[in-house]
């Protein structure tokens, strides 16, 4: 079984969504971490990029496979975690912590789970 | 095994050159490097025995079977590379007067000439380096083509779920958008979806034939038929040519642009990756957008002369000469006969392995095959845990490079045969015989598969830790 | 007819019936009658005696001149015997990319000791395993510096022809802005490149020795466009790198150029080798195969082919670059010939070049042949010239001597160490016999 944190929302495409005072945190799913295996890779955005809901912002590299990251909302870049570039195995260890981007000024949203419905859709995904 | 550099000690080496009787100058001042290179300083004698280890650590095709699909791992006669060590060949200036190289610029004709005849083309370019260069500079033929006829609308590259990566990458750099098609049941291109994918937006289609399933399409006419009606081109992927050379040619089959991989079908050696070649022929109607110093012949003999339209250069000099001349001896040694008689019989050992192997292992497309086929072991990998990677890694305790895997896409656990025309009956069966017994070993003990191979120099390495904390280079401080 | 087929005729057939068909023919049931080749029209196979005469023959039309005063971005080098002995190891000439690191360590670690030679010598962090050549190794590096913002490239025109054409086709088809820079003197103007910077500039190319034979001011460049957050690209001599001030010492960001010289034959043009290294925080924009240090599950010293998710093979469409094969032999051949050499083979190398090419302008000066540049060059300098150079290109031919190449109205000359004193003494009194 996979955790997925009651606070958080859910994305089909397997990223997780926190909004805190009007801020957007995002990062990718425990199911998505453990069907990329061992991530060796978090290729990035840039702050000030604008990013736009079911869009691909990024992309993770595992050894043999490279797969497309989907921001949950539009909106603008405010904060990147760089941490994840020097260390990108923070993403197999610790999912929920590792945050990708945190959004801005976030004007649309894509459609978002809540746990129990997202666990119901990783199952039908299994 | 040392690296060069720790085995290097200050102040040894052989000395190459004469002395300098011209003088004793160097560049001073702000030109000047500051550090010094840390190249290894190393005797002959270990430096020869350097390279002894490190070839007994390499497997090539001379080491033993080498089965690994979609890359024609044949026998590399000999007398090619004799010829290709001529001093008329090798000590020539690409600058030099052209009535000096009358030799290299008939090698290159020549090569043309039957190289056009095997493939159907017109005209041919030796300019790109390897085969994705080739598949790069026949969509620039097709994007010149579209632009010369101010048809600036066609932006579209077809190619199929089935490709080589190299495609759609070589797509994307020739400034074209890559759509995917998929495949039918029959591992072939689905009409249905390429007659909805075509349309005024379609530049051409990538296709290999035999595919990388190793499939002939019986539908090819038809399929080069729709792509020209909705006028676009075709583009043929020569990487499985040896499936076919002497018996079906791309330009009979309906294709206007094709490249071939001199490194796999016309025996020239692979060199641990390179140097190919990826000579690129086209049809008459594209001749004209022709890369530059195209080889004609004349009244005083051969010149180069750039065609009319021509996309200009993908590399510097009209290629890797010296490989062509490899594939040239080649050709003329074996001749019309030998051309035919080599696919044929790459022809007849894929078919007698895949015949071998089927009572076990679960064949993915169970019908003829073309030069390779591919197996699916994931019902294997249900049963036993075993995955193709396993089976694969097993092979090489017993000296066979293994097939390619995880290709083609399409195939789930996917291991891609091609025994190529010159390995011999006796070499096939030990090989069945080898994959039956990996077979058995999967069920019994998976474990042992698992952790393959096990009597290699080293066993698998930690491909994680080397992509997560690249060391590129040998880090002389620690 | 030379075959390569094991088996006889009859054998054959013994396969054939064992999957229960008859003839070859039969394997190709699923090609449409219409197609089937009826006639092949090849000349018919020959034994490997006549196919040898005859390409032998073929060689032997062209002129291997005795003396060779050309470069033009191939030169002429004395190759120590070790280096073909080595690279025509049968284990090395016909194995495979290493993707199977397990039976492929001796590849794999050959390409880690050339990827630290090209570090040594350029001074920068990262280097690939090679790309066909320097002028792709040249195009490769300006597709590396874009950025969603910044797409156009500056290069400068004292850049070698043939790396330019190739540098043309490449962002033509990708629809990448080249601007060519004029230069002044030849060598690259500073108040050009400034007069052309601005917030789209990606990159900045330029040659050092350049297609002049001179040395240009890198570093000035290199710190001007990093002020305008764009990248400096060096187009290299490899054995120029071992006297002048290294791309990394000039804080230059990737440096690429051609390896022939490091051990390749001249070959009519190939095959050649790119070499192409970068500062580390552009590695992953780095195309092509990387070869990188690991370990095994036992802890044993590994190498294999490393942060291949950039490659085509997995990025497909979306790859930086479509390279797959690239010139692994080339690359060590390169990297046997650099140890072979060593730090004091190269550097009597590098003098040696850069010796006698003062000799040799010092000589041909006293027929009238001046140098009008006045920067600091290498071994490849341009002169005037008293008589037509295309007539005295045919005049020393004659003479199986290759004479410099004809630049615009002026001849580029080059001297390496195989030019030597006594060598150039001779050439010089066929040319005064020439031109009275």
């Amino acid at each position: 079984m996979f955790k997925n944190p009651e606070e958080l929302k859910y994305t089909k495409t397997h990223e997780w969504v926190k909004e805190e005072d009007g801020l957007w945190t995002v990062g990718l799913t425990d199911f998505a971490q453990d069907a990329l295996g061992d991530i060796v890779f978090v290729n990035l955005p840039s702050v000030g990029d604008e990013v736009k809901a079911g869009e691909v912002f990024c992309d993770v590299e595992s050894v043999k496979a490279v797969s497309d990251v989907y921001s949950p909302v539009s909106g603008v870049i405010e904060e990147v975690n760089d941490a994840l570039t020097d260390d990108p195995a923070l993403v197999n260890n610790d999912c929920y912590g590792a945050w990708f981007i945190k959004v801005k000024d976030v004007n649309g949203e894509d459609e978002l789970l809540d746990a129990a419905a997202y666990e119901e859709f990783c199952k039908s995904e299994a | 095994m040392k690296l060069l550099f720790e085995q290097s000690k200050t102040g040894r080496g052989m000395d190459y050159l004469p002395e300098v009787k011209t003088g004793n100058a160097r560049p001073t001042g702000s030109y000047a490097r500051v550090s010094k290179p840390r190249l290894p300083e190393i005797s002959e004698v270990d430096l020869s025995r350097h390279y002894t280890q490190l070839a007994k650590q390499t497997h090539g095709v001379n080491d033993g079977f080498y089965p690994l699909g979609s890359c024609t791992m044949k026998y590399n006669p000999r007398v090619d590379e004799a010829a290709a060590s001529l001093r008329g060949f090798t000590d020539i200036h690409p600058l030099q007067p052209l009535k000096t190289v009358q030799g290299a610029l008939e090698v290159l004709y020549k090569a043309e000439k039957l190289l056009c005849e095997i493939t159907g083309m017109d005209a041919m370019t030796f300019e790109p380096a390897a085969g994705a260069h080739g598949e790069y500079t026949g969509l620039l033929l097709i994007r010149r083509y579209h632009q010369d006829r101010h048809d600036e609308k066609r932006v579209n590259i077809i190619v199929p779920d089935s490709a080589h990566g190299t495609n759609p990458a070589s797509a994307a750099m020739a400034g074209f958008k890559v759509v995917n098609i998929p495949s039918d049941a029959n591992g072939g291109v689905d009409l249905s979806a390429l007659r909805n994918a075509v349309g005024e937006d379609t530049a051409g289609l990538m296709l290999t034939n035999p595919n990388t399933l190793g499939l002939f399409d019986p539908n090819i006419l038809e399929i080069t038929k729709i792509v020209h009606e909705a006028g676009g081109l075709c583009y043929y992927d020569g990487a499985n040519l040896n499936a076919v050379m002497g018996r079906v040619r791309p330009g009979d089959m309906g294709f206007d642009c094709v490249h071939l991989n001199l490194h796999k079908t016309f025996a020239t050696p692979h060199g641990g990756g390179g140097p190919g070649s990826g000579p690129v022929g086209c049809k008459d109607f594209l001749k004209k957008f022709l890369p530059k110093h195209h080889v004609e012949h004349c009244e005083e003999g051969y010149r180069f002369a750039d065609p009319e339209k021509t996309l200009g250069q993908v590399r510097s000099f009209y290629g890797n000469f010296l490989v062509v001349v490899k594939a040239l001896t080649y050709i003329l040694t074996l001749g019309k006969e030998g051309i035919r008689e080599a696919s044929g019989k790459a022809v007849l050992n894929a078919n007698y392995m895949m015949n071998k192997l089927k009572g076990s292992y679960h064949v993915a497309y169970d019908q003829i095959c073309m030069h390779e086929f591919v197996l699916s072991l994931e019902d294997l990998k249900k049963e036993t845990g075993v995955s193709a990677m396993d089976i694969a890694k097993g092979s090489l305790d017993y000296g066979i490079h293994p097939p390619t895997m995880y290709f083609p896409l399409i195939v789930h656990e996917a291991l891609m045969f091609e025994p190529t025309e010159t390995e011999s009956r006796q070499v096939i069966d030990e090989a069945v015989r080898i994959y039956l017994e990996l077979y058995k070993k999967a069920h019994e003990d998976p474990d042992y598969l698992h952790g393959a191979p096990h009597k290699c120099p080293i066993g698998r390495p930690d491909e994680t830790k080397a992509a997560r904390e690249p060391v590129l280079k040998y880090r002389f401080d620690e | 007819m030379g075959r390569y087929i094991p088996e006889t005729q009859s054998e054959q057939e013994s396969m054939l019936k064992d999957i229960g068909l008859s003839s070859i023919d039969d394997l190709y049931s699923m090609v449409p009658k219409e197609v089937l080749l009826k006639d092949l029209r090849l000349p018919a196979g020959k034994s490997e005696m006549e196919v040898l005469e005859e390409i032998s023959g073929i060689a032997g039309k062209d002129l291997v001149y005795d003396q060779i005063y050309r470069g033009g971005g191939v030169y002429k080098h004395y190759i120590p015997a070790i280096v073909s002995y080595i690279t025509s190891k049968e284990e090395f000439l016909t194995a495979y990319t290493p993707y199977q690191a397990e039976i492929s360590q001796g590849v794999l670690q050959s390409i880690f000791e050339y990827q630290t030679q090209i570090c040594e010598l350029t001074g920068l962090d990262v280097s690939n395993a090679s790309v066909y050549d320097g002028a792709v190794a040249a195009a490769e590096a300006l597709f590396m510096t874009l950025e969603r913002n910044k797409d156009e490239v500056l290069v400068s025109d004292t850049t070698d022809p043939e790396t330019l054409e190739v540098m043309k086709t490449y962002c033509e088809s990708r629809n990448v802005k080249l601007t060519l820079l004029k230069s002044k003197d030849h060598k690259t103007d500073i108040d050009e490149v400034m007069a052309h910077l601005n917030e789209r500039t990606a990159c900045l190319y330029v040659e050092s020795p350049n297609r002049y034979g001179l040395i240009e001011d890198t570093e000035d460049f290199a710190s001007l466009v990093h002020e305008h957050k764009a990248k400096m690209i060096q187009g290299c001599d490899p054995i120029a790198l071992v006297l002048y001030k290294t791309p990394g010492e000039m804080d230059v960001d990737i440096a690429v150029g051609e390896g022939q010289q490091l051990g390749m034959p001249m070959g009519f043009g190939g095959p050649y080798l790119g070499f192409m290294a970068c500062k580390k925080e552009l590695m992953r924009k780095l195309p092509g195969r990387i070869v990188g240090q690991t370990e095994d599950h036992e802890g044993r010293r590994a190498y294999v082919l490393t942060l291949q998710a950039r490659e085509q093979h997995i990025r497909r469409e979306k790859a930086s670059s479509n390279i797959c094969s690239n010139e692994a032999l080339c690359a060590m051949t390169a990297s046997v010939y650099l140890a072979a050499m060593g730090p004091a083979g190269m550097e009597k190398l590098a003098l040696s070049c850069y010796n006698n090419a003062r000799y040799l302008e010092g000589r041909l000066k006293e027929l009238g042949f001046v140098r009008k540049d006045e920067g600091e060059y290498f071994d490849e300098f341009l002169t005037s010239s008293p008589v037509d150079p295309d007539l005295l290109e045919e005049k020393l031919s004659k003479h199986k001597i290759l004479s410099g190449l004809k630049v615009d109205d002026q001849i580029l000359w080059c001297a390496t160490e195989v030019n030597t004193k006594e060598k150039i003494d001779a050439f010089i009194d066929v040319l005064k016999e020439v031109l009275s």
